[in-house]
């Protein structure tokens, strides 16, 4: 499939299900992370429906294409997603964060289709450079993908694992930052300016490419140019909105961490509903 | 007089060794595998060994990424750098996913000498043991180091191996046992047992010998695994000698003494002493002098049973000062 041929529609309404999925969990949940959850929406789905290589009825078939969840409190997003592609039966999100049930608040492997446990953030970068080394290693021709936050790049160690991807070239590992300008205690541009974003993975060694991360075309041509790049490794910067589609939540701090209640998702389910009127 | 060798040179030999016929065998340094010995590795496999340069979050990270592909990654710094520095990512990468990494940790302990106390690891049984999934080891010499590697690579898991700078007695034999979890008993006795690792396995066998003089005889147990601690080793030896003193080149807060003491006081309640830095950082000096001036030496050791057997019922072997 190229961009071209993406039906946008159908991908369009996608998003809206993901969005009503993921209040739905968080309301249900009483806690949880909604505002970069709502703003990755766009590049999970275009990662499984559109990039990777991976086959929800056998997860861990050797040849798929690999994405670490390195900002790993977007567990509404990714469960939505993985519950959707078939991973496991869509009714098992009413657990989501519930003593028993498997979706953990953080993303863990329990769950058919995650990769790897996270939630302290700036770890996933080296571990995606490891499996793209061993990939290597193996001669396998298979992708890495690393989803980080904005806020995420403060940490160090994000930096540490940058640098050794562009030392070793790590052309088969693309990370994608959803750039959505927010953390826990403001914008991310106040608390600690991570800007010149892209200059500085380029001084790193790293290809970048800035994508709109809403706008599915603009991602896909986004993502098709990884592979195409040699001896480097790739970065998407996915400009998104945090809290994306939910007018009260968007560009908000404190729905960063911060369930809705009664009220406020029926106002947010009202909205979707009214989006999805509006595109038919 | 016992051939000296240091643990992490044991380390590197059998890491090679056991690397001719198994390919799934990585290393990822942080530029310090010239003093662990993983340089052995990188000189004869370099296609499998990748140095991420002076950073130890990223080592960790990687290492647990290669293992989800079916390697052995074995991951090698200083004991204070791996274990300080890396923490969230030796809990979080390694032991809650479980990944099967290999963290070779060497100069621990006071004895790594003159650099002082910045690099001289004091608490990595007490960080590292307290980490689900983790087991803990902590060879007694150059020996048990080459049969605690070969068992890191046939055992599947994360697992924790402090080595040595210095030079240390070649105390056991290439056919002893050597088992994770079980601990090798180096010397029986019937008034106390001591219970020691590493270094100190060495100067209690020299205090027992003191201690012999005066008739008093100590069972001595090398407890090369800290976790899983030999749980039924503990309760024989506390229920067979009523005494137990316990002998680390750690602090005494949370390390070998305190695990041993976890399973005295639930099963089998008896005096105990310990033998560790006292809630201190280390200095420079020679190995020697700082195992001395941290009461880390055989005397201290004799001495502790002493004190110890003092609070022992019906003891009849030291008497109370009056």
């Amino acid at each position: 499939m190229s961009p071209q041929n993406i039906d946008v529609d159908a991908l369009k309404k996608k998003a809206l299900q993901y969005r009503r999925d993921i209040l739905k969990v968080l309301h249900s949940a009483r806690s949880g992370h909604p505002g970069g959850s709502l703003s990755a929406v766009e590049i999970l789905i275009t990662l499984y429906d559109y990039k990777m290589n991976h086959r929800p009825e056998d997860p861990n078939w050797e040849d798929r294409d690999r994405l670490i969840i390195s900002k790993g409190h977007i567990t509404p997003a990714v469960y939505a997603a993985l519950a959707d592609q078939g991973y496991f039966p869509k009714e098992e999100l009413e657990g989501f964060r519930k003593f028993g049930s498997r979706l953990q608040g953080h993303v863990h492997t329990l769950v058919p289709g995650v990769e790897f446990n996270t939630g302290s953030l700036g770890h996933g970068l080296s571990v995606a450079n490891g499996i793209a080394m061993g990939a290597r290693l193996l001669k396998k021709s298979f992708k890495t993908y690393c989803l980080l936050g904005d806020g995420e790049v403060q940490e160090g160690s994000v930096w540490e694992a940058a640098m050794t991807a562009g030392h070793y070239k790590l052309d088969n590992l693309c990370a994608i930052i959803d750039y959505n300008k927010i953390q826990e205690n403001g914008l991310v541009s106040e608390i600690n300016d991570i800007e010149p974003l892209a200059d500085k993975w380029r001084s790193f060694g790293w290809h970048v490419v800035e994508a709109h991360g809403h706008h599915f075309k603009n991602l896909a041509d986004a993502f098709d140019q990884f592979g195409a790049v040699k001896d480097k490794p790739f970065l998407i910067i996915a400009h998104t909105v945090k809290g994306k589609g939910i007018s009260f939540m968007e560009g908000e701090r404190k729905w960063h961490g911060k369930a809705p209640n009664d009220e406020e998702l029926a106002a947010a389910l009202a909205e979707l509903e009214q989006q999805e009127v509006n595109s038919e | 007089m016992s051939e000296m060798i240091p643990t992490r040179d044991g380390f590197g030999r059998e890491l090679v060794e056991l690397s001719k016929d198994n390919e799934k065998i990585v290393v990822v340094s942080a530029d310090l595998e010239d003093a662990t010995r993983a340089e052995y590795f990188k000189d004869a496999y370099p296609e499998r060994f990748f140095n991420v340069g002076i950073a130890e979050q990223d080592m960790v990270g990687m290492a647990a990424g290669l293992s989800l592909q079916g390697f052995i990654v074995f991951v090698n710094s200083f004991a204070v750098f791996l274990t300080n520095r890396a923490y969230d990512m030796i809990r979080l990468d390694v032991c809650y996913n479980n990944a099967n990494v290999k963290m070779i940790a060497s100069h621990a302990g006071v004895t790594v000498g003159e650099d002082g106390a910045s690099a001289q690891c004091l608490e990595d049984f007490s960080l590292m043991r307290i980490l689900p999934n983790l087991k803990v080891v902590c060879p007694v010499d150059a020996t048990e180091a080459r049969k605690a590697t070969r068992a890191f690579v046939e055992e599947v898991g994360p697992m924790y191996m402090r080595t040595s700078r210095a030079a240390f007695p070649v105390i056991t034999k290439e056919d002893d046992p050597f088992v994770i979890g079980k601990a090798n008993v180096m010397r029986e006795g019937g008034d106390a047992t001591i219970i020691a690792c590493g270094i100190e396995v060495s100067e209690s066998l020299k205090a027992a010998e003191i201690l012999e003089k005066e008739k008093i005889n100590v069972k001595v147990v090398n407890m090369h695994t800290i976790k899983p601690i030999d749980t039924a080793c503990i309760i024989q030896s506390a229920k067979e000698t009523g005494a137990i003193v316990t002998a680390e080149e750690h602090q005494m807060i949370g390390g070998l003494g305190s695990a041993v003491a976890e399973v005295v006081v639930k099963n089998c309640l008896v005096p105990m002493a310990m033998v560790g830095v006292n809630d201190e950082f280390g200095q420079s000096g020679t190995p020697d002098e700082l195992l001395k001036a941290f009461h880390l030496k055989d005397v201290d050791i004799a001495q502790a049973v002493r004190d110890c057997l003092k609070r022992k019922k019906g003891n009849t072997k030291v008497r109370e000062a009056k």
